[in-house]
């Protein structure tokens, strides 16, 4: 019971979380339009923070299911990422590409130790 | 009616509009995508300091159907009109996690295994472009076949 309960917390926040970064990315994209796929870079930013953030303050078992696997793992994006950067590359754009695969890996990275100290810290 | 897929005539979708009919589509991809994920992982968990399979296969996965998905939806068939809001920014969208992969590269690296870490970083990098060429190229040739 409780094991539905929790796998049906996942579809629902998965839901929300997809639901999210359509939502957001289209109004980024809208306000800031260009080659470089900024909506995709906010969203997976800001949810690498906000997991990191989780991690850090020893989120664990079903609470982490729900929110982390859940909710932040379905807003970002892993998939939208490459096919975009491939789009880029074979639209001859292979600056902004590079900037794109790297930029989001190396920012990313960084956004989320940062939110990892900041949930530490808040622990 | 040639664009109206199956789904919108049995649940008579013709009649909402588009803009409610994408997010409908965004939501029940973005569950069933999260669902998959989720099992995977707790079906698979990485022990510490090794390879996370789980996530590795999600993305690469994910990046193969997105890349044929896209192709297929946007250059050559005339879709349903939710077809790539549920499969593509729902289901690849929420299947494929970029905040998981951050947190175990850096896990890896702060325990100690920068190598893992470094190569896992590295390796979900070329694995996902690599689909998502291979995708776009199977799903062009098709047309032809």
């Amino acid at each position: 019971m409780t094991t539905w309960l929790i796998w049906g917390g996942v579809a629902l926040l998965g839901a929300a979380g997809a639901w999210a970064r359509f939502t957001l990315g289209a109004v980024v994209a809208a306000r800031r339009p260009g080659p470089f796929p900024l909506g995709t870079f906010t969203v997976n930013l800001t949810g690498g923070f906000l997991l990191g953030a989780l991690i850090g303050a020893s989120l664990t078992g079903d609470a982490l299911l729900l929110l982390g696997t859940g909710l932040l793992g379905a807003y970002t994006t892993f998939s939208t990422w490459m096919v975009e950067a491939q789009r880029l590359g074979e639209d001859g754009a292979l600056r902004t590409m590079w900037l794109y695969l790297l930029g989001s890996m190396v920012v990313g990275l960084a956004a989320t130790g940062a939110g990892w100290m900041l949930g530490e810290a808040l622990r | 009616m040639a664009d109206v897929g199956p789904l919108t005539a049995a649940l008579k979708l013709g009649t909402m509009s588009m803009a409610r009919v994408r997010h409908l589509a965004v939501l029940a991809g973005g569950a069933l995508g999260a669902l998959a994920r989720a099992g995977l992982e707790e079906a698979l968990p990485a022990r510490p300091g090794g390879w996370p399979w789980a996530t590795f296969a999600v993305n690469v996965a994910g990046a193969l159907l997105l890349g044929w998905v896209t192709t297929r939806l946007t250059e050559m068939a005339a879709p349903a009109r939710y077809a790539r809001f549920l499969i593509g920014t729902g289901f690849c969208g929420a299947l494929t996690t970029f905040s998981t992969l951050q947190v175990e590269t850096l896990r890896l690296a702060k325990s100690g295994h920068v190598g893992v870490a470094a190569s896992y970083a590295a390796a979900s990098l070329a694995a996902g472009m690599a689909a998502a060429v291979l995708a776009t190229i199977v799903a062009r040739r098709r047309r032809y076949g």
